[in-house]
């Protein structure tokens, strides 16, 4: 039961933050992480057009791997928190933790006036508090 | 969901009592104060200094809906009445300890046929809907010089600009302005939210 890292991706589908915690998966280079990124980003997308009752959908929420599980939290501003995580971990936590990561990026990313929106994240209150949060 | 606008009161004064970090309301209205006066200075024109105030507003408004939206976790709106009630009731009062009267006007009829088949969405477009503030933590002692009255200055014009922006982030263009300012010898402060249009969500696969 372990979390592995954390992506935040914007509105545009740009990599904005990447961080490992755990290890588990495989390290790779950060043109990997932007390419991973854009093509979920993507893939997001269109997981969000099929839906079998019309109206707003969500897209995918969770990707389940044999190693691994994606979660994916699309707030309504666009922004996605991607939550990579061993497959046993439960669902409640993650959502909770997906939160609190929101609740955090909103304290201590948008309020800070130099950060620009939309563009990588380079706050050291940002990791801290992550740090506090996942461990 | 339909929720009621009691519940958004709640929901509203539940956030409020949740923040930790309140700062004093003499000490922000002296903050605000000191930068319309500034701005005033540097400016020397009030058309001027509405435009930047709106400006800075917009920068607030497009920081401050993540806050929001993090916080109240609530979900899209069904529509821009919706937005409204949300707007009045949920984002006033859980910021500023607000709660600013909502009157919504519907979208004006087109005479030019309207699509049977378009979405409640792009129907809503044109509808607005006005807000009325009995009271202002920015202008509490706040009394206009002749000119600002003449110069046409919107003394709590970044309102305008922080729904502008905050509404912006969640796919809505609207246009915000105050129609009329207790500051101003009006009988009361009042501004007028238009929705314009809905942004759709542009999905740029392979635009690298």
């Amino acid at each position: 039961m372990a979390i592995f890292g954390l992506w935040v991706i914007n509105k545009a589908g740009g990599l904005v933050y990447q961080r490992n915690f755990a290890d588990g998966l495989a390290q790779l280079t950060s043109n990997e992480y932007l390419v991973l990124a854009g093509t979920l980003h993507g893939i997001h997308a269109i997981t969000s057009r099929l839906s079998p009752i019309p109206g707003q959908s969500s897209g995918a929420q969770v990707i389940e791997g044999e190693t691994f599980k994606i979660n994916i939290l699309l707030t309504l501003t666009g922004t996605k928190f991607i939550l990579l995580t061993s497959p046993a971990e439960p669902a409640s936590t993650i959502d909770v933790l997906l939160q609190k990561i929101y609740s955090t990026y909103a304290e201590k990313v948008m309020q800070n006036p130099f950060h620009t929106p939309e563009m990588p994240i380079r706050s050291e209150a940002f990791d801290v508090s992550l740090g506090a949060l996942i461990g | 969901m339909a929720t009621s606008s009691k519940q958004y009161l709640t929901r509203g004064e539940e956030l409020w009592k949740g923040r930790s970090e309140k700062v004093n309301a003499e000490l922000f209205a002296l903050t605000y104060g000191a930068l319309v006066v500034q701005l005033i200075q540097d400016y020397e024109d009030y058309a001027e200094v509405n435009k930047q105030l709106e400006k800075m507003g917009y920068n607030i408004g497009t920081r401050l809906i993540e806050d929001f939206l993090a916080k109240s976790n609530l979900g899209r709106c069904s529509d821009f009445r919706e937005v409204g009630e949300v707007v009045a009731k949920v984002g006033f009062k859980s910021f500023l300890n607000i709660s600013p009267s909502i009157t919504h006007h519907a979208a004006p009829v087109s005479t030019s046929a309207t699509r049977p088949t378009s979405t409640s969405q792009a129907t809503n477009a044109g509808s607005s809907f006005s807000l009325i503030f009995d009271e202002n933590p920015l202008s509490e002692f706040v009394e206009l010089p002749g000119d600002a009255l003449e110069g046409g200055l919107w003394f709590s014009n970044v309102l305008c600009g922080v729904i502008r922006g905050a509404l912006e982030m969640v796919q809505m263009q609207v246009s915000a302005e105050f129609v009329s300012d207790v500051l101003r010898g009006d009988e009361t402060t009042e501004m007028r939210v238009k929705l314009i249009k809905h942004l759709e969500e542009e999905v740029p696969i392979g635009d690298d």
